[in-house]
């Protein structure tokens, strides 16, 4: 066995070799789960933060947020029959919208002359802050003083794909590394036995597919990892049917042993990289299906979110966000599908927000109860906003069900819970139709950037060196919009 | 990775002081003072203005609105306003002093500090109104190295007794067993010349130099009777006619298509919302056929940009011009057609110069590069060639919504055997591009918004490189195209012109990426970047002699394959010392033979080898091999259905599998493939949890260790454990077993044979059906999957060693 000895030096030495003097504390295991060949050539550890004398991912500033779970409702809710209430709208309702107002506006659907559309939901106050919210959000009314509602987001793209891709990568077309991809890169992750970006689905893919979580031109490693709520959680995690656990253990245990000689015979360190990665293969499947299953979880924790065991929710991704949290996970990312309401737009959201009111508010409230929304960003987002127009493509009349709203991207409303944000409050201000900003816009560069300002991140010096550019989320754009911040 | 890219920033650092200490130089005193006329002199007078009060923003890193000042050329330049900063002699008409006059104080220049005084405002009307003259040593006479034509370096001589293999004196001509190949002896110029004092590793052992030079040049791995054949015979001779059949072999364009696809970003759907699937496998099959033909690279790519162009252009040369067509195409409802078709226009100027010119365009999309000689006009004036194709998206008609992708498509017909003696013809489209009859004229976009058009430019190629009209030396077998007197360019003298001889970068880039393929590590790390931001090559002469020997034998790429595979530095051991280990980890310097992950496709073609499942048949639609459920579960109307190949489909090569842009395959996501959306010029190569999970347990692979089960004992019925172990090791590894792990693999096999016969029902719930082999006993097979699996997800299996 002494080749596998000196194997085993060759695998500590490279431990130290690329990893300085970190040695195997719990980064430095986070970083092998991410480990990067060496034979790439887009890897660059050197641009990420800035801590080149430690080699660890430090935070560029102090700040409380170490976690991120963003909820992105895909489709785009309406943010006036939610967030915006509009009593101007509610006046007009009916009426024709004035052809200069909207000609040359670029939509999608709507074509000949619309008619305004006010909601039909009422709109109360809530908590100490007064935060005012549609009856579709009970629960998060009660949570109203953790949130700050944002009413004057914008942004560039009316498609859903385009504009989806610009709310994850700061960019309309494909190519970009995602939000999450590079939070990831900047700051690794806490947990060595889960990916550190884990995507979780309700409903179909969003329209601009896997690339809203990929890592575009980073090193691949950084991706997200989509945790599937039907099936094997991740793909391939579970074992072929009639293999056992201990088989599947020997088979490991023999792979690392014929790895360990070929180390020991030709020397190549990424073979005890190799060799590491089955070990946390090895790890996951257990690790995963553990994270996974939620029938442990106490009965009022059930009651709280609304979850059945088994039964894939949105619910069950909440509960399921908050354990990746707890655990280290750097990033979650839950997608929900179901938003886009050009036509049913007043009874497809009361049957959306019921899926995602009280668990979302239970996730706050869960998080808050364990001491981690202090040190968790919650968001909610869409790519767009909707229409104070009617848009009814099947002419049924504005007094039917069957009216909706088309894509909007001049103004929409996002809200942030915990991770420093300033709770219980309003930022920006659209006009009295709920049409454009009047007060305090901001773009999706500033989006992005305040959210990396809250990880401690300086949005424009998280940058990868890419054709011979230093790129980033934020582009060429972006400022923190400070009097959110807490 | 921090090594090379300290590196790189060092040159970088190097690079702009350099640029700085030419604009200095040529402002100081021991210039000329004699240029101006009058009392004016630049070099008291206008160069320290220009240094103190403008290059702060305006110098090459900053370079606000795309104005540049380094240079009497970078005046003439247009800046992101549209025009350019001065008028040679009329300083009336020159922005420059309006800028610095204007009285609005938004307006003026410089932004902070004092406005210039009425003294210094009159300096640089004199110097405008007397022609802007520049002290001679502009910055043009010092060009960064890649933009300049190649030429043939001298081959460092190496001494008899150096020189591996007895060989004699080098000849760069002829390539011959035995004989000095210049790659070694310029790759051991810059060893010796190096202080890190390593030499040369001896050659690879046969079995695993078989195995390379299989895996790079078909991407399938030797059989183990090829191997035992070669470890018979490992001369020199021999390994130079296993060469040979493999460049001749079909399955050589099979392997070299990958990369060239994800630089075409081909794949088999739209992308975006509705990733509807399109039909331009053709394109792909015509890649593949054009590499085996060894299609000289300047015709490649005179099909590719403009084979409708060409004189009798043939369906194949209109085929290959689904090059450009690869492009996303959004038609979600509201699109804007014309927008999605500048898009697309862009991403075919930004690929184009990714791929033949390594060159980043864009940024100067919106504004004039800000590190390399590009401006935004060069971006549009390369646009115009590509300007005049025709909508691809179909707006909805009598204001419905529904949008549709309308790109011009060629129709085939297809002959294809269906039984002895009878054949079917088969109808199918591809994506082509065609040319409108009428131009459209083409206008600089203001901050890279198509609503807002500038100054009108026409095709032209950008001013830092060779000039258009090189081109007309390109001879082909097709034909020269000539231009009516007058007329604009067209792609075709683009196409030409980007495979001139006189293109600095063309054959450099392409070299340059064969070279990473072989070697892991291009000679420019930056493959994507041959610009001022690059890093510099490693070795600057070997890549110039290989550019240079590109060109001269006719743009062959098996030429340069061959010279590669058939050099020492590739044929050496890849193993790895502690000494190179530590001087030397990225093999930067190549004192030792490639060792690196094989590509996503590559894994599983190997694995489908060795399970004996692979099937070879060649082209034609995508083929859909076994994926989990729920992959495709994607919004978007008419989304397309996975329909899992149940014949020999699903096991054929990796280049045939469907690619669905929202979607990919998802082992090949793990093992680093890209979306296939925009142009990768090279993959990243992770090393993954997630990776060991898919070989372990995607249905997929455990077919193949199923497929492999049953292979070793139906083809070994009479051999010993020993002889069948032995067998199955060379599947994966090629080489013979050391017997410590032959003696671990009889020991496994056997105890998982025992457990199987302890528990039965495990073995049958393991054994699919389809694999069962009546004459062994359910348990030796089970013992037998767990063998093969475990052989399957080795480190050297998934390797090129």
């Amino acid at each position: 066995m002494t080749d596998t000895a000196s194997a085993m030096q060759l695998l500590n030495r490279r431990s130290l070799l690329s990893r300085g003097s970190v040695g195997l504390g719990s980064a430095a295991l986070a970083s092998m789960l991410q480990s990067q060949t060496r034979g790439s050539t887009l890897a660059d550890p050197a641009s990420r933060l800035s801590n080149k004398q430690t080699g660890e991912n430090r935070p560029h500033h102090p700040c409380k947020a170490k976690s991120v779970i963003f909820v992105h409702l895909v489709g785009a809710p309406s943010h006036l029959d939610l967030f915006d209430y509009k009593p101007v709208l509610q006046r007009l309702d009916g009426q024709l919208m004035p052809d200069d107002l909207w000609k040359g506006l670029r939509l999608a659907f709507i074509r000949k002359q619309p008619a305004l559309l006010g909601t039909r939901f009422r709109f109360r106050q809530h908590g100490d802050s007064g935060l005012e919210l549609s009856e579709l959000l009970p629960s998060l009314g009660q949570m109203a003083d953790e949130l700050c509602v944002i009413k004057s987001l914008h942004t560039e793209h009316f498609n859903h794909a385009p504009a989806q891709l610009f709310l994850q990568s700061g960019f309309g077309q494909f190519g970009r590394p995602s939000m999450g991809a590079w939070v990831h890169y900047g700051l690794g992750s806490e947990n060595r036995n889960l990916p550190g970006f884990v995507v979780l689905i309700t409903g179909d893919i969003a329209g601009a597919g896997n690339s809203l979580w990929g890592s575009g031109f980073l090193p691949s490693v950084h991706q997200g990892v989509e945790f599937r709520s039907s099936g094997d959680p991740v793909l391939f995690l579970s074992n072929p049917d009639g293999l056992s656990t201990d088989a599947r253990k020997r088979i490991i245990d023999e792979i690392t042993q014929l790895n360990s000689i070929q180390l020991a015979d030709v020397g190549d360190p990424e073979i005890a990289t190799r060799i590491q990665q089955y070990e946390l293969a090895w790890r996951m499947q257990s690790a995963v299906p553990e994270l996974m299953s939620i029938d442990h979880e106490p009965e009022h924790i059930h009651r709280m979110y609304g979850t059945a065991p088994g039964k894939p929710s949105f619910a069950n991704n909440c509960l399921l966000a908050r354990r990746l949290v707890e655990r280290g996970v750097r990033f979650v990312q839950l997608y929900d599908e179901g938003w886009d309401h050009h036509s049913g737009v007043f009874g497809g959201l009361r049957a959306k927000c019921k899926q995602v009111d009280q668990p979302l508010a239970a996730l706050l409230l869960d998080l808050k109860q364990r001491g981690l929304l202090e040190e968790t960003l919650v968001v909610w987002g869409s790519e767009f906003g909707r229409t104070p127009m009617l848009q009814d493509g099947e002419n049924s009349g504005r007094e039917s069900d069957r009216v909706g709203r088309d894509h909007h991207k001049e103004a929409f409303a996002v809200w942030m819970a915990g991770g420093g944000i300033k709770p219980g409050t309003v930022y920006g201000k659209t006009d009295e139709i709920g049409f454009h900003i009047v007060e305090n816009p901001m773009h999706v560069n500033d989006f992005h950037a305040t959210i990396l300002h809250l990880l401690g991140i300086q949005h424009d010096e998280l940058t990868f060196q890419f054709q011979g550019r230093p790129y980033r989320l934020t582009d060429i754009g972006g400022k923190v919009i400070a009097p959110i911040v807490g | 990775m921090t090594q090379s890219r300290h590196c790189s920033r060092k040159t970088w650092i190097s690079a702009i002081a350099a640029l700085l200490s030419i604009a200095v130089a040529s402002i100081s005193p021991s210039a000329t003072s004699s240029l101006i006329a009058d009392d004016l002199n630049f070099d008291s007078q206008v160069g320290p203005l220009l240094r103190s009060r403008c290059l702060q923003c305006h110098d090459s890193t900053t370079r606000e609105g795309g104005l540049r000042l380094l240079s009497r050329s970078d005046l003439l330049l247009t800046n992101d306003s549209g025009t350019s900063a001065i008028v040679p002699g009329d300083s009336l008409k020159s922005r420059l002093i309006q800028r610095v006059t204007a009285s609005n104080p938004d307006e003026r220049m410089p932004p902070e500090g004092d406005p210039l005084t009425a003294e210094q405002i009159e300096v640089l009307r004199k110097w405008i109104n007397h022609g802007a003259p520049w002290p001679e040593s502009d910055r043009t006479q010092l060009q960064h190295w890649a933009y300049r034509v190649p030429q043939r370096p001298h081959v460092p001589k190496i001494s008899q007794q150096e020189a591996s293999g007895g060989s004699t004196v080098a000849d760069p001509d002829r390539i011959e067993p035995g004989k000095q190949n210049p790659i070694d002896a310029f790759v051991r110029k810059t060893l010796e010349q190096s202080p890190a004092e390593l030499s040369p590793s001896g050659k690879e052992i046969p079995a695993r130099l078989l195995r390379r030079v299989f895996l790079d040049l078909i991407g399938l791995p030797p059989t183990p009777e090829q191997v035992i054949a070669f470890e018979a015979e490992p001369s020199p001779e021999h390994y130079a006619g296993i060469v040979d059949e493999l460049l001749a072999s079909p399955h050589y364009g099979e392997k070299w298509a990958q990369q060239w696809l994800d630089l075409a970003r081909y794949a088999d759907s739209n992308g975006y919302q509705a990733d509807q699937f399109r039909s331009i496998w053709p394109y792909r099959d015509w890649v593949i056929q054009a590499m085996n033909q060894d299609m000289p690279f300047n015709q490649m790519t005179i099909e590719q940009i403009a084979g409708d162009l060409l004189p009798n252009s043939s369906e194949s040369n209109r085929i290959a011009t689904g090059f450009h067509r690869c492009t996303t195409c959004n038609v979600e409802a509201g699109v804007d057609p014309e927008e999605n078709r500048v898009n697309q226009v862009a991403d075919r100027v930004t690929t184009t110069a990714t791929i033949w010119l390594g060159t980043t365009m864009e940024c100067a999309r919106c504004h004039n590069h800000k590190y390399d000689p590009f401006t935004q006009q060069d971006f549009y004036q390369l646009f115009a060639f590509f300007n005049n194709t025709p909508l691809e998206v179909e707006a909805p008609k009598d204001g419905g919504v529904q949008y549709e992708v309308a790109g011009p498509v060629l129709k085939l017909f297809q002959k294809e055997q269906v039984a002895a003696g009878t054949s079917e013809i088969h109808e199918s489209t591809t994506a082509v591009m065609v040319e409108m009859p009428a131009r459209r004229s083409t206008h600089v976009f203001l901050r890279g918004d198509f609503l807002n058009p500038g100054p009108q430019v026409t095709a032209q190629t950008p001013m830092v490189l060779h000039p258009l009209e090189a081109s007309s030396t390109v001879n082909l077998s097709a034909g020269d195209h000539v231009n009516p007197p007058n007329a604009e360019y067209t792609r075709l003298d683009l196409a030409k012109w980007l495979v001139s001889d006189q293109n600095p970068l063309v054959a450099r880039v392409t070299v340059n990426r064969w070279w990473a393929a072989f070697f892991g590590r291009g000679i420019v790390l930056t493959q994507e970047d041959f610009g001022t931001q690059g890093s510099a090559p490693s070795h600057p002469e070997l890549l110039d002699w290989l550019a240079v020997e590109f060109m001269e034998n006719e743009w062959s790429m098996k030429h340069i394959h061959r010279l590669i595979v058939m050099s020492d530095t590739y044929q050496q051991s890849s193993s790895m010392t502690e000494e190179q280990l530590a001087k030397d980890p990225y093999n930067i310097l190549l004192s030792r033979g490639p060792r690196f992950r094989l590509s996503a496709e590559t894994i599983r073609d190997n694995a489908l080898a060795a399970s004996g499942l692979l099937s070879t048949k060649m082209l034609g639609p995508p083929v859909y091999p076994p994926q989990p459920d729920g992959i495709w579960r994607h919004v978007g109307r008419n989304a397309p259905k996975y329909e899992t190949s149940t014949n020999d489909d699903r096991f054929r090569r990796g280049i045939y599998v469907v690619w669905r842009r929202s979607a990919p395959y998802p082992s090949f996501v793990t093992f680093d493939a890209p979306d296939r959306a925009s142009c990768v010029p090279s993959r990243s190569r992770s090393n993954t949890p997630l990776q060991a999970l898919t070989l372990l347990n995607d249905p997929a692979y455990v077919e193949m260790a199923f497929g492999m089960a049953r292979r070793i004992l139906l083809d070994r019925p009479e051999d010993s454990l020993e002889e069948r172990l032995e067998y199955a090791f060379r599947l994966t590894c090629a080489r013979q077993p050391r017997p410590e792990e032959l003696t671990r693999l009889a020991s496994l096999l056997r105890a998982e044979q025992q457990r199987y016969e302890a528990s039965p029902s495990d073995a049958a719930i393991l054994i699919p059906e389809s694999f069962e082999n009546p004459k062994v006993p359910l348990a030796e097979q089970a013992a037998w999957f767990s063998v093969c699996n475990v052989l399957l997800n080795l480190d050297e299996t998934i390797t090129k060693n």
